[in-house]
């Protein structure tokens, strides 16, 4: 943003500390993040920076808190990260495939109660986690699945799906329907059409949905809380424990890793989203 | 005059048909929602029903004491009761005694009336020597509170199938022993200041995200494309990273030998030993609370503002206004719908916080949530707990509503 010449000096100062403001806020945004990462290659056992680490010192780094991450004795994180992928990977399936066969049929222009079964659909997302965390213990424990993979799982769909609704809603806002009844017309069954027509048009959509719904899952803490027993334990619930009784540089290495993670993640959703309005021919 | 009635190729009125078609069509929207309609209502939105229904169910006692409501129905409440009752509650109690399954009820009465708990342990030792006859000196030897006619009056209290105190305790009130409304005692008013802590830390959080997300999003608004993408990075990699990896960087800056401190230090604003505490009160939960919750007001007013013309503004200078009366008068009355948007989602998500609390609030800044979850998780009032998330619910699905007819949820932007 450049200044014309013409502008007066007020306007000039005002622009300047305008721009000066948004950079705090965006240093504000971003900045915690990354004071994460030199504190896990922290040789010391402290969580601040050492004198060493302030001169750049390399033995003041060290990778020891990866290797008691991924070798240390009586260490949860193993069967942490071997629980959060297998929960998240089926809460992601489940949650992909009934929020869009759900977002299908609200996108129908037939759809009655459009606006209350989209409340309702939505609800899990707006309810507080600690509610719901209530709500679902207490049924998961009436059925017998608390303190299971299972219970986990479906409460992870319940969680997951309003995103996959979302997501895919919004793709099909811009979804040219007579192509579904060209391919009808021309003798496909409608299960063919979705597999060949509808899915590869709205893929963009699903896959960012089932995105947020694994993203949903693998950072869930507070359901899981109520939930889990000690063998369901999870990445967020170790994290959880942790961070209660202090804070090592081990959680700064596994937070590191998550970092490193969600930012993959960012750039294959942002890869979709823009994909996926150029498919719609959204021009921005 | 007569109408020819048009038929279509079935040989049906054509008016039939097409009802028949849009009732198909209406159908197949519905089996497709269907299967998530389904499976939420079994698993969230029952269970969410079964929640509020414990929250006023207090059955529990008058079915382990069937014999004892019994005789207590007529009883005046006045003097202690006569022998009657004294043996209606031993044929109650001896069962439960002997099963050992009267745990939930010691701790059920004590909520009624402190003191209960250790008196009926005690019975519950005593009661296999009683001889069987003379059971209300018997039970008056046992323990104080057999001699006492609170503890009789406050047993019968807990008579009616339904009860609302656990609402009453949720805002600081209770019933006296005669089933008056009353202010709970002093020391124990403690829910209404964390009603009132936890609004007004939402709103704040509210205010402070507004404040900070309304220029951001200006600027991304009104920067080239590829500019902003490159910021638009800055609020997504937040919005994508786990809320605990976000709670824990929080709470490396604002601990006592964290950077935040070590600045205020060298600026010297305050002595190296005597750093101000940071985290651990409402200052913490505010500072994390409005960073993590700041990219749901900056997506909403972003995705606003990218509708609005550019050429308004100038129209608006060109007119004569300066740019600031331009802004007043045209841009911003334009941002409102996202305003609104944004304020309501954060405000709906801070109202329910519970893990940054949690963790960076200590006890002055813990909101109502993790009194929620204290009393599932330490004190087992699930009954209370499910009243304090009930009256919560109602709150987030006032917002909620509001939401929904001022926003329309089907526009929530995600990314």
């Amino acid at each position: 943003m450049s200044l014309p010449t013409y502008t007066p000096w007020n306007y000039r100062v005002w622009h300047y500390t305008y721009i000066t403001i948004c950079a705090l806020v965006f240093f504000f945004l971003i900045a915690p993040l990354f004071i994460i990462l030199p504190l896990s290659f922290n040789a010391e056992q402290y969580i601040h920076f050492s004198k060493g680490m302030l001169a750049l010192d390399p033995d003041a780094f060290s990778l020891r808190w990866y290797e008691d991450m991924i070798y240390g004795t009586k260490n949860p994180w193993g069967l942490a990260a071997k629980n959060s992928i297998i929960i998240a990977f089926f809460a992601t399936i489940g949650s992909t495939i009934l929020g869009t066969v759900a977002a299908l049929g609200l996108s129908s222009r037939h759809m009655p109660y459009k606006a209350a079964f989209m409340a309702l659909l939505i609800s899990p997302m707006i309810v507080p986690l600690i509610i719901s965390g209530t709500a679902i213990f207490f049924f998961m424990a009436k059925v017998g699945l608390a303190a299971t993979h299972t219970g986990i799982i479906l409460a992870h769909i319940i969680l997951g799906t309003p995103f996959v609704v979302i997501t895919v809603t919004a793709t099909l806002t811009g979804f040219d329907h007579s192509v579904t009844r060209a391919a009808a017309s021309l003798g496909s069954n409608p299960v063919n059409t979705f597999m060949k027509i509808t899915l590869p048009l709205i893929l963009p959509g699903v896959i960012s949905g089932a995105l947020f719904a694994f993203v949903t899952s693998f950072d869930e803490v507070v359901v899981v809380l109520f939930l889990a027993g000690l063998e369901n334990t999870t990445i967020p619930i170790q994290m959880w424990v942790g961070l209660r009784e202090q804070l090592s540089p081990t959680i700064m290495a596994v937070a590191t890793c998550l970092i490193i993670m969600s930012t993959l993640i960012l750039v294959t959703a942002e890869l979709l989203r823009r994909r996926s309005e150029r498919l719609r021919g959204i021009n921005r | 005059m007569s109408t020819e009635q048009i038929l279509s190729s079935d040989g049906l009125p054509l008016e039939v048909s097409l009802r028949k078609a849009e009732r198909k069509n209406k159908l197949k929207a519905l089996f497709l929602v269907g299967p998530l309609f389904l499976f939420l209502l079994i698993t969230y939105v029952f269970p969410i029903g079964d929640m509020l229904f414990r929250s006023v169910d207090d059955r529990m006692i008058t079915s382990k004491l069937p014999n004892t409501f019994a005789a207590l129905e007529k009883w005046d409440g006045k003097e202690l009761p006569d022998e009657a009752i004294y043996e209606a509650f031993y044929k109650d109690f001896y069962p439960l005694a002997i099963s050992k399954e009267s745990g939930k009820l010691y701790q059920r009465l004590n909520y009624e009336k402190s003191g209960f708990s250790s008196g009926l342990k005690k019975t519950n030792r005593k009661i296999k020597k009683f001889e069987k006859s003379n059971y209300k000196e018997q039970f008056m030897e046992t323990h104080k509170i057999w001699r006492n006619v609170d503890y009789w009056v406050a047993l019968k209290n807990t008579a009616p199938k339904w009860s609302y105190v656990k609402y009453l305790k949720g805002v600081d009130l209770k019933l006296d022993p005669e089933r008056n409304i009353i202010q709970q005692d002093e020391d124990r008013r403690i829910h209404k200041i964390l009603w009132l802590r936890t609004l007004k830390v939402a709103f704040w959080v509210t205010i402070f995200c507004f404040m900070l997300a309304y220029p951001i999003s200006y600027l991304l608004a009104t920067l080239p494309m590829k500019y902003s993408n490159l910021l638009m990075i800055c609020v997504l990699l937040p919005f994508w990273t786990s809320l605990l990896v976000r709670t824990s960087s929080w709470m490396v800056l604002l601990q006592q030998q964290g950077p935040i401190n070590d600045l205020i230090v060298w600026l010297g604003l305050a002595a190296n030993d005597n750093r101000p505490e940071l985290m651990y009160n409402v200052i913490g939960t505010f500072v994390a609370m409005t960073q993590i919750l700041l990219p749901f007001m900056v997506l909403p007013l972003y995705s606003v503002m990218k509708t609005i013309s550019p050429s308004l503004m100038r129209a608006g200078k060109s007119l004569g206004g300066t740019p600031f009366v331009a802004f007043r008068k045209i841009y911003f009355p334009l941002t409102v719908p996202g305003i609104g948007a944004g304020s309501l989602l954060v405000f709906i998500l801070a109202i329910g916080y519970y893990i940054t609390p949690a963790l960076v609030g200590g006890a002055s800044g813990s909101l109502i949530s993790n009194t929620i979850a204290y009393h599932m998780k330490s004190s087992l009032d699930w009954s209370f707990a499910a009243a304090l998330g009930t009256m919560l619910l109602v709150g987030v699905l006032t917002i909620y509503w509001i939401y929904n007819k001022l926003v329309g949820i089907d526009n929530i932007k995600l990314g």
